[in-house]
């Protein structure tokens, strides 16, 4: 079934496009996620599901309704906000009881969706709190929370992780995913941190300057990147320009070779060494063209590589990929 | 921590020369006699204490507290829709907003509450306009009633109360309420579970500055009330200048002080609360 259905929508401010139009289908259960540099377009998108930005064209369906000039209080999803939004003079239980409450539930039945979704997010020790009181990271589950417990169609997520260092999005980031299989629920994420993108979503939509540059699963843009933004902006690539147009091979999938002997495409000269532990990876200047190629050895090969080194390059046919542009 | 302690010392040093030793010197008066010249005279006494609870004086204490109250209260209905505007106004307006509701600060009080006077007495300009438009035949008695002193205090003390409610709206995270819409709430519930409890520090600010500087004042009482209206602050000023009765003054003025401080801490109870308790029905 389609939980979400943007149809044609298009944004823009003051003549601007910050949205090209944009028409994409959701399924209900799926992490998708709108990934991006700043400026894509992507928080607009999100704002505009939410119901915060009105489409200047265009139609949006949420589970078989059209809910472009519904408000965004008669919405059924939520938004955890970027930098969580919490209610300061609220506790940690007042804040996740407020949207329940907002729905005038009764009582007994908000105390029981408040210990359900604290439970979800381990936060009962901490639910007499005040958000000040807590930590980013806990901060940041009780924006979850209280987003979960009104049992939304579909959850919005605006950059959740962006304010967290590194170890703690780590953390969260399996967290959070361990929560959308439990719960179910429909997410759209919006990041620009594509190694997060990768791990999370079913869908990845890539963004650039508000226009789509492909929409596929982690496996397809990481493959079979379709543009030079959505080659070089998701993992490391290497562009080639050939006669028939510019190609993109992954640094894994290049190969070393005897300088200049039949085998290899390419020849270079060594100008970096780093060293990762499970892979190392060497930066080459080709001759005879401008240009640095990067390469990622694994384990098995256990020649040490020295700056100044002349290498040859080689590849498969088949890992060449063709980019439209 | 004791650097911090030493940054303190001249804001302590300047309290307690302007303050609290004049406040102790005052209540200490407060206890003394007075012989027949108005000279004080060093024995103790509560004479001025026993004075105040004439019934003459606790009527004027009650009308000050009143009219303090009502002040107050008129002052913050008016001001929170203003601040309201100004601070969600877009910046030209705010600041236009702003210069508006300090210009009346640029022309001395004194005239600004006299010129009142013009506008209100017989042959002033809001009697002639009535009379004009046949709306009343003879001219009302406006000036010099208790009306006449409430119109003053809110006029002069209105500012006190919209600045500090304006900063506390401006200041407040607009995302909390598009966190608010997003959980369900209307436009009124956002406003009243959230917008009305970010601003309660400066309702707070607001409510103490009006209610203080109100039961402070004697200029408006003796400008726009005339004779017959009193506050005790008017009282004091007479038993000091006039009367030279400065124990009696003193001891009214401990009475006062105390009487505010305890309203004001009250006040900041029931502020304190932690939840803006609406009626929970009403939603």
């Amino acid at each position: 079934m389609l939980m979400i259905e943007l149809i044609g929508i298009q944004k823009q401010f003051q003549g601007q496009d910050v949205v090209h139009p944009l028409s994409l289908s959701i399924k209900e259960g799926e992490f998708l996620t709108l990934l991006g540099p700043s400026g894509c377009g992507k928080t607009t998108i999100l704002r505009m599901i939410a119901g915060f930005e009105q489409p200047t064209e265009g139609e949006i369906w949420l589970a078989g309704q059209q809910v472009t000039d519904v408000p965004p209080n008669k919405r059924d999803l939520n938004l955890v906000f970027q930098h969580y939004a919490l209610f300061p003079h609220m506790t940690v239980e007042e804040n996740i009881a407020f949207g329940l409450k907002m729905k005038k539930m009764p009582k007994s039945q908000i105390e029981e969706r408040v210990e359900e979704a604290v439970t979800m997010t381990q936060l009962t020790p901490l639910k007499a709190r005040y958000p000040h009181q807590l930590s980013g990271g806990q901060q940041q589950r009780v924006a979850i929370a209280r987003a979960i417990a009104n049992k939304p169609k579909v959850l919005l997520l605006d950059e959740p992780l962006g304010a967290l260092d590194l170890q703690l999005r780590k953390n969260l980031q399996s967290e959070l995913k361990h929560l959308q299989r439990a719960l179910g629920i429909t997410f759209v994420y919006v990041t620009h941190d594509q190694e997060e993108a990768m791990m999370l979503s079913d869908r990845i939509v890539i963004l650039n300057g508000g226009k789509v540059e492909q929409i596929g699963t982690p496996r397809e843009i990481y493959a079979a990147p379709k543009t030079l933004f959505a080659a070089t902006f998701v993992g490391e690539n290497n562009i080639f320009s050939s006669p028939e147009g510019l190609f993109a091979v992954r640094p894994e999938k290049i190969s070393l070779a005897q300088a200049d002997s039949a085998s290899a495409r390419k020849t270079g000269v060594i100008q970096d060494v780093q060293y990762f532990g499970n892979v190392h990876k060497l930066m080459v200047q080709l001759e005879h063209e401008p240009m640095r190629v990067t390469l990622a050895l694994d384990l098995a090969d256990d020649h040490t590589w020295q700056i100044g080194d002349v290498i040859g390059l080689n590849w498969e046919d088949k890992d060449q990929v063709v980019i439209g542009s | 921590m004791s650097r911090h302690k030493l940054g303190m010392a001249p804001v302590l040093l300047w309290l307690s020369l302007f303050l609290i030793i004049p406040m102790l010197i005052v209540a200490g008066i407060s206890f003394l006699q007075r012989d027949a010249l108005g000279q004080l005279v060093f024995s103790f006494s509560i004479e001025g204490y026993k004075t105040f609870f004439d019934p003459l004086y606790l009527g004027i204490y009650w009308d000050t507290i009143v009219l303090s109250v009502t002040t107050t209260v008129i002052c913050l209905l008016i001001s929170y829709p203003m601040a309201y505007y100004i601070a969600n106004a877009p910046p030209r307006v705010q600041t236009w907003g702003l210069i508006l509701i300090t210009v009346p600060f640029w022309i001395n009080f004194l005239i600004r509450t006299y010129a009142w006077i013009l506008l209100l007495r017989t042959q002033g300009v809001v009697n002639t306009l009535l009379m004009e438009f046949g709306w009343i035949q003879e001219p009302l008695q406006l000036l010099y009633t208790p009306g006449a002193v409430l119109l003053g205090m809110v006029y002069n003390f209105i500012p006190f109360m919209v600045l500090p409610i304006y900063v506390a709206l401006e200041q407040m995270d607009k995302r909390l309420l598009d966190a608010a819409y997003d959980l369900g709430a209307s436009k009124w519930k956002a406003f009243r579970h959230i917008t009305l409890n970010q601003s309660k520090s400066g309702i707070m600010t607001g409510c103490v500055l009006v209610y203080v500087s109100t039961t402070g004042m004697f200029v408006v009482t003796d400008i726009l009330g005339g004779a017959k209206s009193a506050m005790i602050s008017n009282i004091i000023q007479s038993q000091f200048l006039g009367a030279r009765n400065w124990p009696f003054g003193a001891a009214l003025s401990v009475i006062f002080v105390l009487t505010s401080l305890i309203l004001i801490l009250l006040f900041n109870r029931a502020m304190q609360a932690r939840y803006l308790k609406v009626k929970e029905g009403g939603a």
